[in-house]
């Protein structure tokens, strides 16, 4: 089955405020999808309606076809999901955590004790599997929920901005985390306000603000679509560029619309065309043997994006 | 992905393919499952520290207070005995321990965060209540039990070691506790339902049932003239019938210091047992209901 979620109609009033209006999206297949939004924009409300931690004031929301509001019990058995920096009983270690919550979701004891050991060590907490959680600080904590959300390999994930509370080494380690779970027939769908954590992992965006749903896409897309028909990546190479180089042998390509510096290493390409093209400009700019070290979507277009968009809707 | 305004929005009608549920257990055994690990919980808890210290002064107390006076009606014969000591004082251990155990057992899921967890599983909020009642009720008959074991000491050490072999009221009155503790968890843990902040929750059970049911049970009848049967801490004192005898339902005396008279109501059992029962049904439904509306905002 591919993996899904679902969410039709979706609707969250508190009072006379309207948290989330009417949200209609599908996303299936497996994949990366970051859920875009500036704080209040109904992110976290969204995916706490997929869980059912909160309930819709209006319409449903589907995991894999089944409606969370119905049957949370049905719908939430292919999902592990991370809402809101959860805490484990104090007085259990992350170990009898895990046995209670591979038991509740009914896997077999060996199975629990082999995925505790697989996902503690991919949180690098491998050592405190035995401590007990009340003990540990929030980005341990953090570490501790990523590998629960993971336990059961489940084909849905969600995550609500699983870098809170981490350190730059362990925001840098969940996203190596993420990008591995992308390896697995498995659907992830991660809200986040950090742009960059977005372009490095995922593969879909969705923005919502105020509530509403401003476009989902294809990241590159996005970039491209929105960033007025011109597509942005961003080239890192091993050691600086000469101006001339840059400009005589990358900036001639025929798939370059232009290009700007972005520091000593980097530089914004604008691609003309779309993954076709973009494809055939990697292949060139790698074969030029200058240093290439990454190739990939424009953080600052993604950024220039949000950005646009989000003053839109305050205008 | 589809979307709106990007793409055609999500079919509303579309019945997407059904899920697989594996292998998740009956709702019967998750609460068992998670009862376990929420008592493993309370067994290593400071409040678990605390309640065993309440328990053994309390029975420090009422034994040192036995050996001074050494009371002759008391210390006659074993059902006089586990009538003084047991039957009151097991009300006052099942109050203390609702409060330590199940003030917060709903509240603090909010107030804490364990409900994010314990919600973002493939688990009903109905086991998520029952488990944590069977978790609480569990902890609550463990400190019974100790106290049970201070008042059998005092039993074996004036009665001699006969009174090891347990007499059958006394296992009647332990009955009849067990009803009391259920009724008053249903009514803590509809308690703990009501808010999302555990020092509430906490609150409003020990005001009412350390002082609060007492004080509307001495109005009631000084006022009133009333009989209080509908107080749960009223009916609660037929748990010492069994062993004491049942008293005169209602007993009226002349008061020494004047022609005023003086009525005294003892609840029947009757109505002790059923108004317990229904306390217990009806906070426990009330409590649930509560759990299952209430959001994780």
């Amino acid at each position: 089955m591919t993996p899904s979620i679902e969410a039709v109609g979706l609707t969250k009033r508190f009072g006379s405020f309207t948290a989330l209006d009417h949200l209609n999206l599908k996303v299936d297949g497996s994949k990366c999808v970051g859920f875009l939004g500036p704080n209040g924009a109904g992110k976290t409300t969204t995916l706490k309606m997929f869980t059912d931690l909160i309930f819709p004031s209006e319409g449903e929301a589907f995991i894999n076809g089944v409606s969370v509001q119905k049957d949370r019990k049905r719908a939430l058995s292919v999902c592990g999901d991370l809402i809101e920096s959860p805490e484990i009983y104090p007085s259990l270690t992350p170990r009898e955590a895990f046995q209670m919550s591979g038991a509740l979701r009914g896997m077999r004891p060996e199975e629990v004790a082999s995925r505790t050991t697989t996902v503690l060590e991919e949180v690098k907490m491998m050592e405190w599997a035995d401590q007990k959680f009340g003990s540990f600080s929030k980005g341990m904590k953090q570490r501790v929920n990523i590998a629960a959300a993971l336990l059961s390999d489940p084909e849905v994930v969600i995550l609500d901005e699983p870098s809170t509370g981490l350190d730059p080494r362990g925001m840098a380690e969940v996203r190596s985390i993420v990008r591995g779970l992308k390896k697995g027939h498995r659907l992830i769908f991660m809200s986040s306000h950090i742009l960059s954590e977005v372009v490095d992992v995922c593969d879909e965006v969705a923005l919502l603000d105020r509530g509403k749903l401003l476009f989902a896409d294809r990241l590159a897309n996005v970039t491209q679509r929105l960033g007025g028909g011109v597509r942005a990546v961003e080239a890192e190479f091993a050691s600086p560029l000469d101006e001339t180089v840059l400009a005589s042998q990358i900036g001639a390509l025929p798939e370059v619309g232009g290009w700007s510096r972005t520091d000593a290493n980097r530089i914004t390409l604008q691609v003309k065309g779309g993954p076709v093209e973009q494809a055939h400009l990697l292949e060139k700019i790698a074969s030029l043997q200058l240093g290439l070290v990454s190739f990939r979507e424009s953080r600052s277009a993604l950024e220039e994006v949000y950005l646009r968009e989000i003053s839109v809707g305050d205008a | 992905m589809s979307a709106t305004p990007t793409f055609a929005p999500a079919d509303a009608s579309a019945t997407a393919p059904a899920g697989a549920i594996g292998t998740v257990p009956t709702t019967v055994a998750q609460a068992l499952i998670l009862s376990r690990y929420q008592f493993r919980d309370f067994l290593r808890s400071r409040r678990f520290i605390l309640m065993m210290g309440i328990v053994l002064a309390a029975g420090a107390i009422l034994t040192t207070v036995v050996a001074y006076f050494r009371p002759a009606g008391l210390i006659d014969n074993a059902d006089d005995l586990y009538g003084g000591l047991w039957a009151g004082g097991a009300g006052v251990v099942i109050v203390f321990a609702g409060i330590i155990f199940g003030g917060d057992a709903i509240a603090g899921e909010f107030q804490n965060k364990t409900g994010y967890f314990l919600m973002g599983l493939p688990i009903k909020r109905t086991t998520v209540y029952a488990g944590k009642y069977l978790a609480t009720l569990a902890a609550s008959i463990v400190s019974l039990i100790v106290y049970l074991i201070i008042v059998t000491g005092n039993a074996v050490y004036y009665l001699g070691a006969g009174a090891f072999s347990v007499p059958i009221p006394l296992i009647e009155s332990f009955a009849i506790t067990l009803l009391y503790l259920l009724a008053l968890l249903g009514f803590v843990f509809l308690f703990s339902s009501l808010f999302k902040t555990s020092a509430y929750a906490v609150l409003v059970v020990a005001i009412l049932f350390l002082f609060g049911f007492s004080i509307i049970q001495e109005v009631i009848v000084s006022l009133a003239h009333t009989e209080p049967w509908f107080l749960l801490s009223y009916v609660n004192s037929i748990n010492a019938y069994p062993l004491t005898g049942v008293p005169g339902h209602i007993v009226t005396t002349r008061s020494p210091f004047g022609r005023a008279t003086v009525t005294t109501y003892n609840p029947t059992y009757f109505e002790g047992l059923v108004v317990m029962a229904g306390y217990w049904l009806l906070t426990t439904i009330g409590g649930l209901l509560f759990f299952e509306r209430e959001e994780f905002t």
